[in-house]
């Protein structure tokens, strides 16, 4: 229904990234820091629309290598946090680092995917006209300016690597297909391929096994964990028998703040969170 | 009643010969004396009037005619008026010696204001000619100012202001003395002041000029600038403290102009604000319910103003008596002519095309051409003539300078009374929620059972209905033509994005925000430039607000 | 085909498919060599002669088909339907008729050494912004410099503040609403309601002349080809596959490390600049530029020549603009009273029934026959589009 949108900033916010990626390439930040072992800190983070409060004073840390599930009824704030790390909203207080020193707050977009955040929606966006090789070659890592896309080839390696990422996420027989007619697990699939081509150190997905049958299911539970250790993953997720097959540590999210944290049969014991889940 | 005519029949009538009206007046002081009380309630008291000067009215010559205006007004102002301005309008009579004012029926006994039962058989008329009349209105002019009704003095007194000559001085002094309201004291004191620039005194020019900077009078601010002229060598104003005061009154009435320029500024934008406001809500409603670009709003317009026009010639037709209400038979008219060609759009065109926003704008580009085109083969090019009804020409004079014509207040009007009528369709009315609930979520009014189809249908009709009563608006104070639609197509999508989408409220201060902001920029840059200035304006507002003036915020907006 | 990139040949050339050149050459022998020899060397009396009319009216078309192009790059692979492109042709076109103007020298009917309008209107000197327009050079200069700045300053700010669709067109049209409004004031210097005409030189020779209308003509074409292998390199290259994918989902480019401004802000510009030179052809061969080429109503008719050939193709508006101005003139003379119609009608009709244009329609239908896909890569309606923003 909505047409025509301008994305959602406020103008401030504007103003600073404009201010900080500097025209024609995109300005790249400070170095990742991963000197006391934690990838993502958020402190005291508050986002909130027309008064409604997203996030209510949200604290979280990601450890380097660590595969975290993050749970929590709609409404919650998982997908508003997302949006914070990305850069998408600006939170209205609170802090948000990647690694020791990068203020993901004071990033853009492009900038912030340059640092090593990548980021999958909970919706597949893919390009739909655009073949599966296509695909992943416009999320590989590599210089995004304007003028070196004007003349940019993928050499050997790079095709090599492109391959070898198809490969991962087997869609090696869709390689020359328009992405549109993947099937809905296909495109997920797809996506998590963006992303890893990208090599970013930290991956936020959102609900990625909707949509998927159950081997699929099983399959993308298998890749995640072994990306887990060389990447970071925080993994938005409803479905608690893919949560199980992750393994990791579980974070529950309740109107906008940290509920409970643990392993997943902790937390499914807690009465707060019983509470949350079925109370209501 | 009928006793005092009978009275005034029985001992009045008797002839009386021409020359020796005079000697018969003193008698007839007497008689009026007795029937003074009722004449009262007849509403014209008198007092006594110099017979000489009221024999002298009717002389063959002028000079003493003028001789006896005079003498009658300066002896008795009051009664001097009624019996000189009776005989401005030629309607002093003679009959038998004795002067009668004659006005259609009633008749009047001009000395002591005795009502007549009728017009005696040798009545004639009282003749002036142009050089007398020249003396009578001047001296009228002068007397005025001490009719006894208020208003008329005030009104004498705001001519005076606005164009005394020396040679009223006397009668203004005279007025002054008895001047009472303080409107009209002050209107006087201006006369005075006018009148005595051009005096021998340098005080007595000092006070004046120091008076007329209290006016606001275009002409007043001529005479001023004058004392400030050089006349070859000299100034005119010879006296130095004089040109001083007269520096000073030319700044404070313009300081007046400059704020009588503003107010006027002001509600040239409101109303334009309000032409703006009426072509763009209905794009509000169509636009922000189906999120459809309807480029053939303008004409919609254009039909809403045919319609008006065609309205009118029916009334000429048919109803010449009621001609001046055929505005308000067009409102309906229009309303449902320019609904049913929206429907039609809709259902042939718009329906096909939801979702695809940049199509539509392009198809519904393409049936604007069609329509202006098939206006031009029906109509002919040229504008058609439409003339506002009596009730609606003419304006009320606020202050010197600021004239608020009355068909831009009535705009403004019917602006605030469609958008109210809108409002409470879209608040009151199980349609008005209808459409709400397609414009938030599509998908879920349908699951609830509202029928989002015929809903679009209906709101894409009432948001083409709204735009043919901003058409019947427009045709009372633009022209009616085929191209009339495209000049208000690009100001009533800015109003739209200003605004915020399917925001009546932003819509509104959209508008007029955009009204008044054109129209004092147009007065310190001209229009053309105003219009560039305020279409920067709007995309460094965009900068700041991408959404309007009344966003829509948080996790909703994208989806 | 992307895994067997031929890298000796340059890539430029590579970005065009065999049967592409084989129509360039083609075009260039019709352009160069048919057209002139029918024109200088067949008598009139033979049915092949063509008349002045007739080349001009073709390259009259060559300009509006460059625009369209232009505009099919903005539109069918960004996404942005501009409806100010007009804007940037009467700028082009102002920019080279200051030169035509101060050509015809002192053979105005006021013969002064300023225009005829400014005689007129009793002005003593040239004002400013006419500085070296007497240079053939600056004039060519100032047709791409203007359209080009101003699309890179309105651009920056629309795109920044991440003005898309439908506001982005309705912003564009006030734009050259706005810049006609200013253009038909006396006071801006451009001739006010009459613009500029009666040129009479360029360089020196004759502008009326056969030879010289020839050469106009002929590079409109020249003009056109550049524009369309120009564009097909960009189309083709990795720029062009970021361009598609901010077209169907800017913020997932934005995710993946892509700034769009920048994106957007160069086939913007690089549109506009086309349109400046087309504008700047186009002048000399009419014989008039005037505010009204910047009324909205003619910059909205850019799109309908985009939508008839073909969104995202690229032969498809330039076969587009021409096939619809063909149908202009035709009309004009013959049924003036109905070519609105045909207009409206072909509006509507087009984008309810056509959607994807001639060229469009063509390529489904080859594809559907199972034949060899084009290498060009289809875009369909922007249905995709809207679903993600």
């Amino acid at each position: 229904m909505k047409v025509g949108s301008f994305d959602h900033a406020s103008p401030g916010q504007r103003e600073q990234w404009e201010a900080a990626a500097s025209f024609g390439h995109v300005a790249t930040s400070a170095a990742l820091d991963l000197s006391h072992g934690v990838i993502l800190y958020l402190d005291d983070i508050s986002v909130s629309f027309d008064g409604f409060r997203a996030l209510n004073r949200l604290s979280l840390t990601i450890d380097v290598g660590e595969l975290r599930c993050v749970i929590g009824p709609n409404g919650a704030g998982k997908t508003t946090m997302m949006d914070v790390v990305t850069g998408k909203t600006r939170p209205d207080s609170g802090k948000a680092f990647f690694g020791q020193t990068i203020d993901l707050t004071r990033l853009s977009e492009p900038e912030i995917a340059h640092a090593g955040i990548g980021r999958k929606f909970q919706k597949p966006t893919i390009f739909e006209h655009h073949s599966v090789w296509e695909n992943i070659e416009l999320a590989m890592k590599a210089d995004k300016r304007v003028r070196t896309a004007l003349f940019a080839r993928a050499d050997s390696a790079q095709r090599d690597r492109i391959a070898a990422v198809i490969d991962q996420v087997r869609l090696t027989a869709a390689t020359s297909r328009p992405a549109g007619l993947l099937s809905h697990g296909q495109k997920q699939w797809l996506e998590i391929g963006m992303l890893l081509v990208q090599e970013p150190k930290l991956l936020l997905l959102d609900e990625p096994v909707a949509g998927m049958t159950d081997d699929e299911t099983a399959r993308t539970a298998e890749l995640f964990r072994s990306l887990a250790g060389e990447h970071s993953l925080v993994v938005v997720e409803h479905d608690m028998a893919f949560v199980r097959q992750l393994g990791g540590l579980v974070t529950v999210l309740a109107e906008g703040s940290v509920l409970a944290h643990g392993s997943l049969d902790a937390v499914q014991e807690d009465a707060r969170v019983i509470e949350v889940y079925l109370g209501r | 009643m009928s006793h005092v005519v009978d009275l005034a029949d029985t001992h009045l009538s008797p002839a009386v010969p021409p020359a020796g009206c005079g000697f018969r007046l003193v008698m007839k002081r007497t008689l009026r004396l007795l029937c003074c009380g009722l004449v009262i309630l007849v509403g014209s008291a008198r007092a006594a009037m110099p017979p000489a000067a009221l024999s002298g009215l009717v002389a063959d010559d002028s000079d003493e005619k003028i001789a006896a205006i005079q003498a009658l007004a300066s002896a008795e102002p009051e009664s001097a008026l009624i019996v000189l301005e009776a005989l401005a309008k030629n309607l002093l009579m003679l009959a038998g010696g004795q002067l009668l004012i004659v006005e259609g029926e009633s008749v009047t006994d001009a000395a002591t204001g005795v009502k007549l039962a009728h017009v005696p058989d040798d009545a004639e008329a009282v003749t002036v000619n142009n050089r007398v009349r020249r003396e009578l209105e001047s001296t009228l002019a002068g007397l005025r100012l001490f009719a006894p009704d208020a208003a008329v003095r005030l009104e004498a007194a705001k001519e005076l202001a606005s164009g005394a000559e020396p040679a009223s001085l006397p009668w203004i002094e005279r007025a002054l003395a008895q001047a009472k309201d303080p409107a009209e004291r002050a209107q006087l004191e201006l006369a005075r002041a006018r009148a005595s620039l051009g005096s021998e005194d340098a005080k007595v020019r000092l006070s004046a000029v120091k008076t007329l900077a209290g006016s606001a009078d275009p002409s007043v601010r001529a005479l001023v600038a004058g004392r400030l002229v050089m006349d070859g060598e000299r100034y005119v104003e010879a006296d130095a403290a004089v040109r001083a005061a007269a520096a000073d009154a030319l700044r404070q009435i313009d300081r007046r102009f400059m704020l009588g320029d503003s107010l006027a500024r002001v509600f040239s934008g409101v109303s334009l604000g309000s032409i703006l406001l009426l072509a763009a809500l209905g794009l509000a409603i169509t636009y922000g319910v189906m999120g459809v670009i309807n480029m053939a709003h303008g004409e919609l317009l254009m039909v809403g103003a045919y319609t008006t026009y065609l309205t009118q010639g029916w009334f000429r037709a048919h109803l010449p008596d009621y001609v001046d209400f055929y505005v308000l038979a067009a409102i309906p008219l229009a309303f449902l002519a320019a609904a049913l060609v929206g429907a039609i759009i809709e259902r042939l065109v718009i329906r096909h095309l939801y979702g695809r926003t940049l199509e539509t704008l392009l198809a519904s580009w393409g049936v604007s051409l069609i329509l202006i085109q098939a206006v031009r083969v029906v109509f002919g090019p040229q504008n058609m003539e439409l003339s506002n009804p009596a009730w609606m020409s003419g304006g009320v004079e606020l202050m010197p300078g600021l004239v608020l014509p009355w068909n831009r207040i009535v705009i403004v009007l019917f602006a605030l009374i469609v958008l109210a009528g809108i409002s409470a369709v879209m608040i009151r009315t199980r349609l008005g929620l209808y459409i709400r609930a397609v414009t938030q979520n599509r998908a879920m009014a349908g699951c609830v059972g509202v029928p989002t189809r015929r809903i679009d249908t209906l709101a894409f009709a009432i948001g083409a209905g709204i735009a043919g009563l901003g058409g019947v608006a427009l045709s009372q104070i633009g022209n009616v033509g085929p191209d009339m639609g495209q000049g208000y197509i690009v100001d009533s999508f800015l109003v739209v994005v200003v605004g915020g989408v399917g925001q009546l409220a932003g819509a509104v201060l959209a508008a007029l925000g955009l009204g008044i902001a054109t129209k004092f920029l147009e007065g310190v840059a001209g229009a053309v430039v105003a219009k560039i200035l305020v279409l920067i304006f709007i995309i460094l507002f965009i900068q700041k607000r991408p959404q309007g003036l009344f966003a829509l915020k948080g996790r909703f907006v994208e989806n | 085909m992307l895994l067997h990139q031929p890298s000796a040949v340059p890539r430029l050339l590579a970005a065009t498919p065999r049967a592409g050149w084989i129509a360039l050459a083609a075009f260039v022998l019709v352009m160069a060599v048919l057209l002139p020899a029918s024109r200088l060397l067949l008598p009139e009396a033979s049915p092949l002669h063509v008349s002045d009319y007739v080349v001009t009216l073709i390259g009259k078309i060559l300009c509006y088909s460059v625009v369209a192009v232009a505009m099919g790059l903005v539109w069918g692979y960004a996404g942005i339907l501009s409806l100010g492109h007009g804007l940037f042709f009467s700028l082009g076109g102002y920019a080279f008729g200051m030169y035509l103007m101060r050509q015809i020298g002192r053979d105005g009917s006021y013969h002064s050494d300023l225009p005829d309008f400014m005689v007129f209107l009793d002005w003593k000197a040239l004002p400013w912004y006419w500085q070296g327009s007497d240079s053939f050079l600056w004039a060519l200069l100032l047709a791409l410099l203007v359209p080009g700045v101003i699309a890179l300053v309105f651009g920056y700010f629309a795109f920044r503040s991440r003005i898309r669709g439908v506001y982005f067109s309705i912003i564009t049209q006030a734009l050259t609403f706005a810049a006609m409004l200013l253009f038909y004031r006396n006071e801006t210097g451009f001739g006010g309601n009459n613009g500029f005409t009666d040129f009479k030189r360029i360089l020196g020779y004759p502008i009326t002349a056969p030879e010289m209308r020839l050469m106009l003509a002929g590079l409109s074409a020249l003009l056109l080809m550049l524009t369309l292998v120009c564009a097909r390199y960009l189309v083709t290259s990795r720029y062009g596959r970021v361009l598609a994918a901010i077209r169907d989902a800017e913020s997932r480019v934005m995710f993946l490390g892509y700034q769009p401004l920048h994106y957007k802000l160069f086939v913007w510009t690089l549109s506009a600049v086309l349109c400046g030179l087309a504008g700047a052809l186009y002048v000399p061969q009419v014989g008039i530029i005037n505010p009204s080429e910047m009324s909205p109503a003619n910059s909205i008719e850019i799109a309908i020549w985009v939508a008839v050939g073909g969104r995202g193709t690229l032969l498809g508006p330039a076969l587009g603009a021409a096939a619809v101005n063909l149908a202009k003139s035709w009309f004009t003379v013959s049924f003036p009273d109905y070519w609105l119609f045909f207009l409206g009608l072909l509006f509507v009709l087009v984008t309810l029934f056509l959607p994807q244009g001639i060229v469009g329609m063509w390529q489904g239908l080859r594809a559907q026959r199972g034949r060899k896909r084009t290498a060009e890569p289809t875009i369909g309606s922007d249905q995709g589009r809207e679903a993600q923003t």
